[in-house]
C-alpha cells in the first residue's frame, strides 16, 4: 500500500510541476512586457481560471451525481423502526431541498465568474443594492426553514415523548469497553434499583438486593434480545466515562452518561430473520455501536441486537437466570424481612457451587485489535 | 494643522524589540501569521497520519517509527489510542491555533489599524503580550505532541469524564493538564488580543471613518472580537473547573463513577454541565473562526470583481444577526446527550434560523459577481472557492440542525463533513486569500501568480474530494473517531471510499508545499509590488511600501467615502479610494453624495484620533 501512496504523491507532484511550467510558459508569452508599474496587467490566466470553474462545475456535477448513485446502496441502512422511516423520509426531504439550493448556487457562482470574467474596456456595473430583491432571498429560506422546523418539531416531539405503559424497560449500561444490559426478569416485570457503589467483581451493574424488585432481573452481556412490534424503554447508564448508544437500523442514538441515567424508546418492526429474507443476507445481525468517544476501545464497543418475534423472545426469557440464581452469595445482602421472597430465586442445592454469573464482566479491551495494548 | 513628522523622532529600536518584543502590530501580525503556518503544517501532517490508518488499515507503518516511536506497536500499525490522540490534536491546533490565532491574530492585527486609519492598536504593549501569552501556550502544546503518555486523546472537546480520569485512558494524564494550561494561558491571549480590536475599532477610526464607511473587514473582525471577548471566558471557567476536578477532587462534572476497580467518591457533578459550557464558547468559536474569513472575502470579491459588494448593510446586518444568534444555538451539539428534549426543539428553532442570515450572505456574494468585470488573482479564486465551501457546507447544516435528523447523523463522517467544509475549509481559504491578496503589503513583493492559481486549484479540487465522499460514508452511519471499522458489519462497507478520501487528503496535503515554497521564495525574491497592485479603495493601500512604525508618514488620510466605489458610472478609472472627497469626482457622484460635499471640512477639522499626538 505505502507504494501505491508513494506513486500517487509522486504523479500528483509531477502533473503539478508540469502544469506549472506550462502554464508559466504561456503566461510569459502574453504578459512578456510586464513592468513593475503595471504589474497585474491580465492575461491568458485570467480565461484559463474563468474557464476551469464552468470545466469543474461540470465535471464536479457529474461526478457527484455518479458517486452518489453508485454510493446510495449503502447509504441509511434499511429502517427498521417506524419513527426510524419517517425520519428517513424527512432526511431524504430536507435532503432533495439542499440538493436544488446546492446545485442553483453553486451552478450561479461559477456561471458568473466564468460569465463576467475580465474583458478589456468593459466596465462592470455599479449596483450596490435592491432591497426587493435582498426582502425576497431573505423571506423565501426563511418560509423553507420555518417548514422545516415544523416538521422536525413535529417528528422530534414524537420521538422524545414518554414511553408507552406497556413499553418493556431494559437497562443498557456502558464501560470500557462493552455494553451489559439488565431486564426487569418474568416476575415483576420491574427493574430493581442500582447503585453504583454496590458494583463489584460479580455486580457488575450495582443491583441494589435492598430492593425486592430486583431479585428476578437478569442480566446479559453478549447480546440483547427485543421482541418485535412491542416498544422498547432504553434505560441508559455509563458505569466511567460517557458512551452513546447507537443502533443504525434502528435510528436510535442516545447518549450514556455517569450519574445521569438517560432514555430513548423505540419499537422494531422487523425481526433479525425478516432482515435477512429482506437483505438476502442470510449473516444478517442488528449492532449496537458507541458513538461517544471513550477511549481505546471505542471502536469495537459492539454488541449484537436480536429482535425475536414474540415467541421466541419468551422463550429466551425463559432460559435466562435471574442475577440472585447465579449469584447465591449475595442472598446476605437481601435485609432479614425479604429473604423469604428472595429464597425462591436461590438454587435448592445452595451447598454446590454458584454457577458462573452469565454477566460476567469482559475483561478491558474487548474486542480491541489484539495486537495493541497498553504502554 | 500641525505636520510634524512624529514617527522621525523614533529612535531606532534595538533588534529584539523590533522584530521579537515588538509592539508594532504589522509586526505582530507577521508572527502570527508565521506561527499560525508552522501550526497548520503541524496540525495538517497529523491529519495525514489518521488518514493514513482510515484508507490504509492493514498498511504498514514500521518506516513512521523513527518519528512516533512507541506508537507505532510491533505489528507496524497505529497505536488505537495514538489514533485518538491525533484526531484529537488535530482538531485544538486547527480550530484554536490555526483558524483562531493564525487568521485572527494575522489579519485583525495587520487589517485593522490600516483600513481604519491608525497608527496602531489601542495598546500595542497588550498586543504583544497578545501574541507571546499566543507563543507560550503554543510551546506547552507543541510539549505536549511529544511526552511518554501522550497528549490529549479524549476529542477536541475534551468531553469529561474521560478527560478528568487518567485511569481512563493514558491522554488524559499529563496530556491532558498540559492542553488545559496551554488553552487557559491562550484564553488569556485571545481576550488581550479581542480587547485591543475592538478598542482600536471603536476610538481610532480616522477622521471621516464613521461606522457606516469601515470596509466589511474590519465589521467581520470587530464581530469577531466581540464573539471571543464574551464566549472565551465561559471555556476558561469550563476549564478550569475541569482542571478542579482533576487535581483538587472536586465534582463539577463527576458523579457516580467506578473506573478501575474502584467507585469514585464524586457525587452530584454533571458531564452536561460541561457539554454548556464548553459548547456556549464552542458554537461562537464556528464564528469566530468563520467570520474573519467571510470578511476577507468580502474585500476581495468586491475588489476583484470591480464591483460595489452587493447589499453593504444587509452583510453587515447578517453578520451582526449571525454573532447574536451564535450564542443561543449552543446545545444543537447536545440533542442527544440526554437533554431535555423541549430544550431540544427550542435549540432546533434557533439553529435553523441561522440559515437565514447566512444564505443571504451567499446570495449576496453571488449578485456581487452578477455583472462585474472579475479579475481572476489567486487571492480572488480563494474566495470564490470560499464562497462555494461556505454554500456547500452550510446546507448540510440544515439538516444536522435539525434534532429529529440529527438522531441517526450525530457524531457520524457526515458531521466531520459539514464542519470541515463549512468552517475548515472555508476558513483556511480565506487565510490564503487574505496572504494573497495583502502580501505585497506585508512585505513589499508579490507572489507568483501562477503558483497561486495551481495550489488553489489542488487545493479546491482536493478539499472537495475529500469531504464531498465523507458524506456518504456519513449517510451510511460510519461514527467519527473510530481506530477502525472493521469490528461492525454495518461500517464495514466503504473501505475503498476511505481509501480514496485519504489519496485526496494527501494530494491537497502535498499540494499545500507549493504554497509554502511560493511564501518564502516571494519574501525575498518575489518581484516588488507596486503600491496599490489590486487597486483598490481600502486606506491600506495609501500608505507606503514598507509603512513603517505610524503606519503614515504625514498625516492619516481623512476618509470621505465607503470603501466600494468601484466601476462608479462616470469616474474615470475603475476604483475611487476612500480618502479621495467628493468635491474631486464630480462626475461620478451621485445626487445625494453632491450633498456630502459640504461636510468635508467638517471631517477635515475632526480631531486626528491620532495616538501619536496630542488631540487638538
Amino acid at each position: 500500500m505505502v507504494y501505491v501512496v508513494g506513486l500517487l504523491s509522486l504523479v500528483f507532484l509531477v502533473l503539478a510541476i508540469l502544469v506549472l511550467t506550462r502554464l508559466t510558459s504561456v503566461l510569459k508569452g502574453v504578459n512578456g512586457g510586464d513592468t513593475t508599474e503595471d504589474i497585474e496587467q491580465i492575461g491568458s490566466g485570467n480565461r484559463v481560471n474563468a474557464m476551469l470553474f464552468m470545466v469543474f462545475f461540470i465535471t464536479g456535477a457529474i461526478a457527484a451525481a455518479w458517486s452518489f448513485i453508485h454510493a446510495s446502496k449503502f447509504f441509511l441502512p434499511e429502517a427498521s423502526s417506524p419513527h426510524g422511516r419517517h425520519t428517513d423520509g424527512l432526511f431524504w426531504l430536507v435532503m432533495a431541498i439542499i440538493t436544488i439550493a446546492f446545485v442553483v448556487t453553486n451552478a450561479l457562482l461559477f456561471f458568473f465568474a466564468y460569465k463576467y470574467q475580465y474583458r478589456k474596456n468593459h466596465k462592470a456595473t455599479y449596483y450596490p443594492e435592491n432591497h426587493k430583491l435582498e426582502l425576497i432571498w431573505t423571506v423565501i429560506p426563511a418560509v423553507v426553514m420555518a417548514v422545516l422546523v415544523f416538521t422536525g418539531w413535529r417528528a422530534w416531539r414524537d420521538i422524545t415523548k414518554d414511553a408507552p405503559e406497556n413499553a418493556l424497560a431494559i437497562e443498557i449500561v456502558g464501560k470500557q469497553f462493552n455494553w451489559e444490559m439488565r431486564y426487569p426478569g418474568v416476575d415483576n416485570n420491574k427493574l430493581g434499583n442500582y447503585n453504583y457503589k454496590l458494583i463489584d467483581a460479580n455486580n457488575s451493574l450495582g443491583i441494589d438486593l435492598e430492593d425486592e424488585a430486583s431479585f428476578d432481573d437478569f442480566t446479559v452481556s453478549s447480546e440483547m434480545h427485543i421482541p418485535v412490534n412491542r416498544p422498547v424503554l432504553l434505560k441508559i447508564r455509563a458505569k466511567d466515562v460517557l458512551h452513546s448508544v447507537f443502533i443504525p437500523h434502528m435510528r436510535v442514538k442516545m447518549d450514556a452518561v455517569p450519574g445521569m441515567p438517560t432514555r430513548f424508546w423505540f419499537i422494531a418492526d422487523k425481526t433479525t430473520n425478516d432482515m435477512r429474507n429482506e437483505t438476502g443476507n442470510q449473516s444478517f445481525k442488528y449492532e449496537i455501536a458507541c458513538t461517544e468517544v471513550c477511549g481505546k476501545g471505542h471502536f469495537s464497543m459492539r454488541t449484537t441486537l436480536v429482535v425475536d418475534d414474540e415467541d421466541s423472545y419468551k422463550e429466551w426469557v425463559a432460559k435466562q437466570k435471574p442475577w440472585l440464581t447465579n449469584n447465591p452469595d449475595y442472598l446476605a445482602r437481601v435485609p432479614e424481612k425479604l429473604k423469604a421472597k428472595a429464597a425462591k430465586y436461590i438454587p435448592t442445592d445452595s451447598a454446590a457451587t454458584p454457577a458462573d454469573s452469565t454477566a460476567a464482566p469482559a475483561q478491558e479491551g474487548a474486542g480491541g485489535a489484539p495486537s495493541a495494548s497498553l504502554r | 494643522m500641525a505636520h510634524v513628522e512624529e514617527h522621525d523622532h523614533h529612535e531606532e529600536l534595538p533588534f529584539w524589540r523590533k522584530y521579537i518584543f515588538s509592539e508594532d502590530h504589522k509586526v505582530i501580525a507577521k508572527q502570527y501569521m508565521f506561527s499560525g503556518i508552522f501550526w497548520a503544517i503541524i496540525g495538517a501532517s497529523l491529519s495525514i497520519l489518521f488518514r493514513l490508518q482510515l484508507g490504509f488499515p492493514d498498511m504498514k507503518l514500521e518506516w513512521l517509527r523513527p518519528i512516533l516511536g512507541g506508537w507505532i506497536d510491533e505489528s507496524g500499525r497505529l497505536d488505537p489510542e495514538f489514533y485518538l490522540a491525533l484526531v484529537t490534536m488535530h482538531g485544538t491546533i486547527m480550530v484554536f491555533f490555526v483558524l483562531t490565532a493564525g487568521l485572527s491574530g494575522t489579519f485583525s492585527n495587520f487589517l485593522i489599524p490600516l483600513q481604519v486609519g491608525a497608527r496602531d492598536m489601542a495598546s500595542g504593549f497588550l498586543n504583544m503580550l497578545s501574541y507571546w501569552f499566543f507563543f507560550v501556550s503554543s510551546l506547552l502544546m507543541f510539549f505536549s505532541l511529544f511526552i511518554e503518555t501522550g497528549p490529549a486523546s479524549g476529542g477536541w472537546v475534551i468531553y469529561p469524564p474521560l478527560s478528568a480520569l487518567p485511569q481512563a485512558m493514558s491522554g488524559s494524564g499529563l496530556g491532558m493538564t498540559l492542553w488545559l494550561l496551554s488553552m487557559a494561558i491562550f484564553i488569556v491571549s485571545q481576550l488581550l488580543g479581542g480587547i485591543n480590536y475592538i478598542t482600536t475599532v471603536i476610538n481610532l477610526r480616522t477622521r471621516g471613518m464613521s461606522f457606516s464607511k469601515l470596509p466589511l473587514t474590519i465589521w467581520a473582525f470587530l464581530l469577531t472580537a466581540i464573539l471571543g471577548l464574551i464566549s472565551f471566558p465561559v471555556l476558561l471557567s469550563a476549564a478550569l473547573l475541569l482542571i478542579f476536578d482533576r487535581s483538587m477532587g472536586t465534582s463539577f462534572y463527576l458523579s457516580e463513577i467506578y473506573i478501575g476497580g474502584e467507585a469514585l467518591p464524586n457525587v452530584g457533578g454533571s458531564p452536561i454541565l460541561f457539554q454548556h459550557l464548553f459548547w456556549f464558547l464552542g458554537h461562537p468559536e464556528v464564528y469566530i473562526v468563520l467570520l474573519p474569513a467571510l470578511g476577507i472575502t468580502s474585500e476581495i470579491i468586491a475588489t476583484n470583481s470591480r464591483k460595489p459588494i452587493f447589499g453593504y448593510r444587509a452583510m453587515i446586518a447578517s453578520m451582526i444577526g449571525i454573532a447574536f444568534l451564535a450564542f443561543i444555538v449552543w446545545a444543537h451539539h447536545m440533542f442527544v446527550t440526554g437533554m431535555n428534549p423541549f430544550l431540544g426543539s427550542i435549540f432546533m428553532f434557533l439553529t435553523l434560523i441561522i440559515a437565514v442570515p447566512s444564505a443571504v450572505k451567499a446570495f449576496n456574494y453571488i449578485t456581487t459577481l452578477w455583472r462585474g468585470n472579475i479579475v481572476f488573482t489567486p487571492a480572488m479564486l480563494f474566495s470564490i472557492g470560499l464562497v462555494s465551501f461556505f454554500i456547500s457546507g452550510g446546507l448540510t447544516g440544515i439538516i444536522l440542525g435539525n434534532s429529529a435528523l440529527d438522531i441517526q447523523l450525530h457524531d457520524t463522517y457526515f458531521v466531520v463533513a459539514h464542519f470541515h467544509l463549512v468552517m475548515g475549509a472555508a476558513s483556511a481559504f480565506g487565510f490564503l486569500a487574505g496572504v494573497y491578496h495583502w502580501f505585497p503589503k506585508f512585505f513589499g513583493r508579490m507572489m507568483n501568480k501562477t503558483l497561486g492559481y495551481i495550489h488553489f486549484w489542488f487545493t479546491f479540487v482536493g478539499i472537495y474530494l475529500v469531504f464531498f465522499p465523507m458524506h456518504y460514508i456519513g449517510i451510511a452511519g460510519f461514527p467519527r473517531r473510530y481506530y477502525s471499522f472493521t469490528t461492525y458489519e454495518a461500517f464495514r462497507t466503504f473501505g475503498d471510499l476511505n481509501m480514496f478520501v485519504s489519496l485526496a487528503a494527501i494530494m491537497t496535503f502535498s499540494a499545500q508545499f507549493l504554497f509554502l515554497w511560493n511564501f518564502f521564495y516571494s519574501i525575498f525574491k518575489g518581484k516588488k509590488a507596486p503600491l496599490n497592485p489590486w487597486k483598490s479603495n481600502t486606506l491600506e493601500w495609501t500608505t507606503p511600501l514598507h509603512p513603517g512604525h505610524g503606519n503614515w508618514p504625514g498625516e492619516i488620510p481623512p476618509v470621505y467615502r465607503w470603501a466600494y466605489d468601484y466601476s462608479k458610472p462616470g469616474a474615470n478609472d475603475d476604483f475611487i479610494p476612500q480618502n479621495v472627497p467628493y468635491s474631486q469626482t464630480p462626475e461620478s457622484n451621485l445626487p445625494h453624495e453632491n450633498a456630502l460635499i459640504a461636510l468635508e471640512k467638517e471631517i477635515e477639522a475632526q480631531n486626528y484620533n491620532d495616538q501619536f499626538k496630542q488631540p487638538h
